[in-house]
């Protein structure tokens, strides 16, 4: 199935390659650099390449292109799949991504995935195994290791892969026993000039962080779980017990997963919880546009909006804008024509303004559509769907768990037109 | 320092060599050097010797040799994974001399006791086969062996084998097929995409169309439906029935392991791999009829929140999907709506999805959405949005116009690419409807003097030559402008210029001949030869010569022929041929080892060969367990169904004590069958019970055996209830303390059913004693109830009777209680019995049957109950009135007394036409209550809450006639309707009830000590009703 994988930085080089069947030669990356080129933007790459005599499959993360080269048929969403997998086994070791952090952990990465594929094939791609047969390097244990001369390498070997929960590790021992849900909704929506709503929908995820010892079998259930109308789930989850009873019951890996993501039906409308209210327009004779946002809070249920960022790609002819806002930082990118207003807390008497003006080129025509702003910002304490955790319950184990759920709403896509 | 003796140091070597081989740099000088440390005691050095060895064994042959016999030692090691990954590696060199040694391993790890072993073996032999395709057959025969696993752990590995090796073996599924489908969902999720998309291929040449006869779907869906409520009985068996019961009646009926394969991959839509998801969308898409493809679109746009690569491959899936099944994608048109960051190449497959969701209701939406579009920065992206609306356009007539319209507008754009791609859309709309577009022709000729791109432009000219009629001044006077700027165009445009001249010259000869000439003879010279050809292959067209007349006559004809306006269709029109999800579906271009997905066969291939010996089959294993599970279980539930049956039927009559010993034997059937009065029905269980003592052991087996098979399929039919809640007694026992407890509800639900029928299925049920399952199934499928079900059923057949009273035959006689005298009645005979059976209208009313008989010479009229005299709290629910009784005949009629827990006397008037008669029911106080099913761990538990006031105890001698367990059941049961509990001691009876109104408990234990000795114990609230009772109960059972 999958031959090589090459991991390519954004300036064009090859930082590790690895083959799972013969070796594959780097010129076979030519055609990538070609597709890379023609794309102008790292994103526009196309996922799937085919070339003369392989096929390469990419993913952009963390500004590293991940290039799978096959050879025959395959799912593409299986390696892509599988590629994203990568990524986040990579996350997961090293706490971030990146080039460097991958350079100075070469053995390591190369023995995760050596274990990862075998001949190809996916082997053990749930990281709580992985974690036991490759131990994640810490400060720690490196120190340790360089006095001690002991390895990173877990010397027992991996039961986990036997058992029939293959996601959880055996013999896990905490002190404390803590069991964290997260309650993360994020509202993509699009706004039109006007103000009302085109589309607005409500994906959420559970992230769980289970420190528990033993095997605890949890099960979590909702006020109202009707709310749910699409849900995946991590393969722990009991899926008869949900069609039945609605009710989440699983054996959890151990450490930080994502238990569940759901999407909230169409058919409840969506609180949107600020507005904009821009004005921006361009005058063809001057080179002079005048630029107004003020954001505003709306349907919070009482809770303040935080981390508020406001972004816009300006078009080519701003050569630069100066504003003032109320509050906050802003800053304005020439070259990318980027403008970033970072508005921080939400105050709903006074909403946070950014006003200005925006220089544009002389003599050129104005352009034709205005900037579409995009909006981040964050609510603790709220899921905006108005789903509700019940009760979590453990079976199977004696000790009784500290046990936390945290609700937090964010934007998604959240885009207004102008 | 691979020389060394430190491990550390050789660590430090080893990491280092292996950087060296992640940045893609030679290190095979060090293979001598390294691979001497195969055999290390320090397991990373060992792995990353493996790493090396594993990267260049291959370049360096003989000296890789040297590191087998370390592997071969491993193979034989006690543990498991240390065996497992001497085979990964061994099988990861890539010397073709060691072929029969891999060959040997791969055979003996594929019969190791551990799956994780088993899995590498599976795992090895697409290796081994890349090495030396020589090997195949040997390789078949390993993986035909695997494929029989029974672990999930092996089944996602050698099906990829199998995918690799040899995927025109379809004949080896056929034996694991329902397995592989069963275990689908505890396959790890690689695995499953792998399986799911062999199984698509398997499926569609192993089952026949189910779009090929959409009508008749309807029905068989809805079976399915009931089918998919059991869990795991689904064994081979009951396969086979449904498809022998369900024979060609109809057109297509789909194979139910069709049926299975569908139903056992729709859960996995939810599973959080991306690529499980698509994996079974395109199974529904290739494989489920089309009502019920739509549950894959709301798992596809949900993966549209993914990463923008999984994005960019469910899209072109969906684009495709969308062509053909729009319906399914249309509630979730919005999701589709594009965002300023989305990356190009998302932003145009969503263009595309739109567009191909358009239709005649949302495309003002869609419009609207593309205006915004139109706007947009990203101009490839606002390129692509004008051809998706005339796309639009051209599919949805009703909005040509606006579009149209609204494209001319865009001709004013100041974005030359926005101007041209207008242009050439354009051009494409107007061919469809020329005549009323005149001045969009007039204002595009303008716009030649603008716009440069060169493919705009000669759209423009083409659309001129071809309506010159409709322009004619304008057209000639293009052509001059063109003519003088011929040499500095492009090729294409130059060849539409000739094109336009030579249309000019044919339609308008006088004022273009001059220009035309000029043009041809600027073209014959050009550098192009296309263009040479063409100026010339048009000269010799339009202009008379001597040799080519016959030509040119008919030159007209070539060149103004009306054109068949252009289809403009989607890009992924024809993709659905090649399996979607698929890469090559992707980039629409067969890859290599792509497997075509079949088409559908004609005739349905022999299902039976999917059929397994039972022994093989772990399901069935399951199945043997459960049987033997059941029969205690089962034994127990008999005693509990005796008390309902002697409620329900007199006791005393002759066939019904035979019928009750055979349920006191064991088979809990006959308690059902007792719900049935009628008199040949009566006949019939005798004889059925009978026979069934007889038989009663195989008959059991063969029962149970019934019972898990068919599940759920025959629960649809209501006709069937009776030799449906036949069978399914068995298994109602915990559920129906429930019903007993609810009775109303479950009245409430029953539908009047015809009685005949089911009675006659009965019989056919009964009277074949060692019938073989499948074949003697009745024509609706076997009865499989889950026991919730089987409680609706069993108050089906009980409430029959009371709803359709008049079929009712009279109950034996000898529980009856005189109403009324003849003498006293004047030739009407009135008698009463409690029949036991909930009352239909109010569960707190006991039900009493009364029967009339006339035995005087004149008929008596109008037979109603007339105002009764009540004391407080008693309340009647009075019988139809009976409006006529022949001499000689008799009628039967239920009325509901609520007698409010007391035995107190309910007083009423009984009415003819002319009379009116006194009569007073009064109730022994055993029929004040129903029984309840309990355990005897709850009765024990409700025991101990009534205690102390509210214990009764009494003890009793039991005569000798009484002493065996069934006849003091039976006595208890006659005396007072209680359901009894089951019991771990021989000599202990326990019986629960509740009274009707109050609902308050009646707990009675009976404790038998040797030699007759008995104490019996009532415990209730309702003291006096206790008390009452324990006389009763001992009167009974001491007389």
């Amino acid at each position: 199935m999958i031959h090589s994988l090459f991991l390519i930085n954004s300036s064009g080089d090859i930082f590790l390659e690895k083959h799972w069947k013969s070796v594959v030669s780097r010129s076979v990356c030519d055609y990538f650099f070609e597709a890379q080129e023609r794309a102008t933007e790292a994103e526009n790459v196309p996922p799937v390449i085919p070339t003369p005599h392989h096929y390469l499959l990419s993913v952009y993360r963390h500004k590293i292109f991940f290039v799978a080269v096959i050879q025959t048929e395959v799912p593409p969403l299986f390696v892509i799949e599988f590629l994203h997998r990568v990524v986040d086994t990579f996350q997961d070791y090293f706490g971030v991504c990146s080039e460097p952090v991958i350079k100075d952990n070469v053995v390591v990465v190369y023995e995760v995935l050596e274990e990862m594929l075998d001949n190809g094939f996916p082997l053990a791609t749930e990281s709580n195994i992985l974690k036991e047969l490759i131990k994640p390097p810490t400060i720690l244990r490196t120190v340790v290791n360089t006095i001690t001369g002991s390895t990173n390498v877990g010397d027992q070997l991996p039961t986990g892969q036997l058992s029939v929960v293959p996601w959880r590790r055996t013999g896990v021992k905490y002190t404390n026993n803590e069991a964290y849900f997260d309650v993360i909704e994020e509202i993509d929506a699009i706004i039109d000039k006007s103000g009302s709503t085109i589309t607005a929908e409500i994906q959420g995820v559970i992230d769980a962080c289970v420190k528990l010892t033993g095997m605890p079998d949890l099960t979590l259930s909702f006020m109202n779980p009707r709310l749910l109308d699409d849900v995946s789930f991590h393969p722990c989850v009991r899926f008869k017990r949900w069609e039945s009873e609605r009710i989440l019951s699983f054996i959890p890996p151990d450490g930080n997963f994502r238990l569940l993501s759901y999407h909230v039906s169409a058919q409840n409308l969506v609180a949107i919880p600020v507005y904009v209210k821009h004005n921006i327009s361009f005058r063809d004779s001057s080179s002079l546009g005048r630029f107004e946002i003020t954001v505003g809070p709306k349907q919070t249920m009482g809770k303040t909006i935080e981390g508020v960022t406001v972004t816009s790609q300006m078009p080519k002819g701003v050569l630069n804008m100066s504003l003032t806002p109320s509050q906050g930082t802003h800053t304005f990118d020439p070259v990318t024509k980027m403008l970033s207003w970072d508005v921080g807390k939400i105050n709903p008497q006074k909403p946070p303004n950014l006003k200005g003006t925006m220089s544009l080129q002389a003599g050129a025509s104005k352009p034709d559509e205005n900037p579409t702003i995009n909006l981040q910002f964050k609510i603790q304490q709220l899921a905006i769907s108005g789903l509700k955790v019940n009760r979590l319950d453990m079976y199977g184990e004696k000790y009784k768990p500290f046990k936390g759920i945290k609700y937090m709403t964010k934007a998604g896509k959240f885009q207004v037109r102008t | 320092m691979l020389d060394t003796n430190k491990d550390s140091l050789k660590l430090e070597a080893m990491k280092r060599i292996v950087a060296m081989i992640a940045r893609g740099k030679n290190a095979s000088d060090l293979f001598p050097a390294v691979v001497k440390n195969v055999a290390c005691k320090n397991i990373e050095v060992k792995k990353l010797v493996y790493v090396y060895l594993v990267r260049y064994a291959e370049e360096q042959q003989d000296l890789a040799l040297l590191s087998i016999s370390t592997f071969q030692r491993g193979l034989k090691d006690p543990n498991q994974l240390i065996r497992a990954s001497a085979l990964r590696v061994l099988s990861s060199i890539r010397v073709p001399i060691i072929v029969p040694i891999m060959m040997l391993a791969i055979k003996e790890a594929a019969s190791d006791m551990s799956p994780y072993v088993r899995k590498t073996a599976a795992h090895a032999i697409p290796k081994l086969y890349s090495l030396d395709s020589d090997q195949k057959d040997q390789l078949i025969e390993v993986i035909e062996k695997l494929l029989a696993d029974k672990t999930t752990l092996v089944a996602g590995s050698v099906v990829m084998a199998f995918e690799e090796v040899c995927p025109e073996r379809i004949d080896l599924i056929h034996k694991n097929y329902r397995k592989l489908c069963n275990l689908l969902i505890d396959v790890e999720e690689w695995g499953q995409v792998v399986i799911i998309s062999m199984l698509t291929r398997y499926a569609r040449t192993q089952f026949l169309s189910p779009t090929q006869n959409e009508s008749l779907l309807e029905e068989n869906a809805e079976k399915a439906f009931y089918g998919s409520e059991e869990d795991e009985a689904k064994g081979a068996g009951s396969e086979e029935t449904a498809a022998a019961a369900l024979p060609a009646r109809k057109p297509y009926i789909m194979d139910p392991d069709h049926r299975l394969l569908l139903r056992n991959t729709k859960p996995l839509l939810q599973s959080r791999s991306a690529a499980v998801v698509m994996a079974v969308a395109q199974l529904y898409f290739h494989l489920a009829p089309k009502a019920e493809v739509g549950v894959i679109a709301k798992a596809l746009v949900r993966l549209l929140r993914s990463h923008s690569e999984v994005q960019y491959v469910v899209l072109q899936n969906v684009a495709t999907m969308s062509i053909k099944r729009r319906g399914m994608f249309e509630p979730y048109l919005k999701s589709f709506y594009i965002r300023s960051t989305d990356p190009t190449q998302i932003k145009i497959l969503k263009l595309e999805v739109l567009t191909n969701l358009a239709n005649e209701t949302n495309i003002p939406t869609v419009l609207r959405e593309f205006q915004t579009y139109i706007r947009s920065m990203d101009k490839d992206f606002v390129a692509a949005t004008i051809q998706a609306i005339g796309r639009c356009a051209t599919n949805i007539g009703r909005v040509r116009d606006t579009c149209l319209n609204g494209l001319v507008q865009l001709l004013s754009n100041r974005d030359e690419l926005v101007v041209a791609e207008s242009v050439v859309v354009i051009k494409k709309l107007l061919q469809m409807q020329p005549a009323q577009h005149g001045e969009i022709i007039k204002h595009l000729a303008k716009l030649t003097d603008n716009i440069q791109v060169p493919m705009a432009r000669a759209s423009i000219l083409w659309l001129i030559g071809e309506y010159c009629e409709h322009v004619p001044r304008i057209a000639p006077d293009v052509l001059r402008k063109m003519a003088k700027s011929f040499t500095a165009e492009e090729d294409i445009v130059k060849l539409q210029v000739i094109n336009l001249a030579a249309k000019l010259y044919l339609t308008n000869s006088k004022q273009t001949k001059l220009l035309t000439q000029y043009v041809l003879s600027l073209a014959k010279y050009d550098q192009n030869y296309d263009i040479r050809d063409r100026a010339r292959f048009t000269r010799q067209l339009i202009v008379p010569s001597e040799q080519g007349g016959a030509l040119s006559r008919h030159a007209k004809k070539l060149f103004l022929a009306p054109k068949p306006a252009p289809v403009l269709e989607s890009s992924f029109k024809d993709r659905d041929h090649f399996q979607l999800g698929s890469l090559s579906h992707l980039l629409n271009a067969k890859a290599t080892g792509y497997q075509e997905l079949p088409d559908w066969p004609e005739e349905a291939p022999d299902p039976s060969v999917r059929n397994v010996e039972v022994p093989e089959w772990t399901k069935c294993s399951n199945r043997e367990k459960r049987k033997e599970k059941e029969k205690p279980f089962y034994s127990d539930s008999e005693g509990e169904s005796g008390p309902t049956e002697s409620a329900d039927s007199d006791p005393e009559s002759e066939s019904e004590s035979d019928s009750k010993s055979s349920s006191e034997s064991g088979s809990g059937e006959s308690s059902s069958e007792s719900d049935n009065e009628d008199q040949d029905e009566d006949e019939e269980k005798g004889r059925g019970s009978e026979s069934e003592q007889s038989e009663e052991d195989g008959k059991r087996k063969t029962k149970k055996k019934k019972v898990p098979e068919g599940k759920g399929e025959a629960s649809s039919s209501d006709e069937d209830s009776d030799s449906s809640s036949s069978t399914s007694e068995s298994e109602m026992t915990s559920e129906s303390e429930e019903e007993q407890l609810e009775p109303a509800s479950w009245r409430r639900k029953t539908p009047p059913s015809s009685k005949r029928a089911p009675a006659t299925k009965e019989i056919s049920l009964l009277d074949l004693e060692d019938f073989t399952p499948p074949s003697v199934q009745p024509v609706s499928p076997p009865a499989i109830v889950s026991t919730s079900l089987a409680a609706d059923l069993e108050g089906l057949t009980l409430t029959d009777s009371t709803l359709v009273p008049s079929l009712l035959s009279p109950v034996s006689c000898v529980g009856r209680q005189e109403l009324l005298h003849r003498v006293a009645g004047e030739g009407l005979v009135v008698d009463y019995t409690f029949s036991r059976q909930p009352f239909s209208g109010d569960p707190h009313m006991v039900s009493v049957h009364i029967h009339f008989s006339n035995s005087s010479d004149t008929p008596i009229k109008g037979l109603h109950v007339g105002t009764p005299k009540l004391p407080a709290g008693i309340s009647i629910q009075e019988f139809p009135e009976i409006e006529s009784l022949a001499p000689g005949e008799s009628a039967t009629a239920v009325m509901g007394i609520n007698f409010c827990d007391s035995t107190q006397a309910a007083n009423f008037q009984l009415c003819t036409q002319t009379r009116q008669f006194y009569v007073s029911i009064q109730p022994p106080v055993g029929e004040l209550m129903a029984p309840v099913f309990m355990s005897e761990n709850e009765f024990k538990k409700e025991q101990g809450k009534l205690m102390g006031m509210n214990e009764i105890t009494e003890k009793l001698m039991l005569p000798d006639t009484c002493r065996s367990d069934h006849i003091v059941v039976q006595k208890v049961t006659a005396t007072a309707n209680l359901g009894r509990v089951p019991c771990g001691t021989s000599d202990e009876y326990r019986f629960a009830g509740r009274t009707l109104t109050s609902g308050s408990l009646v707990l009675l234990t009976l404790d038998a000590r040797p030699a007759g000795a008995a104490q019996l114990t009532v415990n209730s609230e309702k003291m006096v009703i206790g008390t009452m009772l324990v006389k009763d109960v001992i009167q009974a059972l001491t007389q």
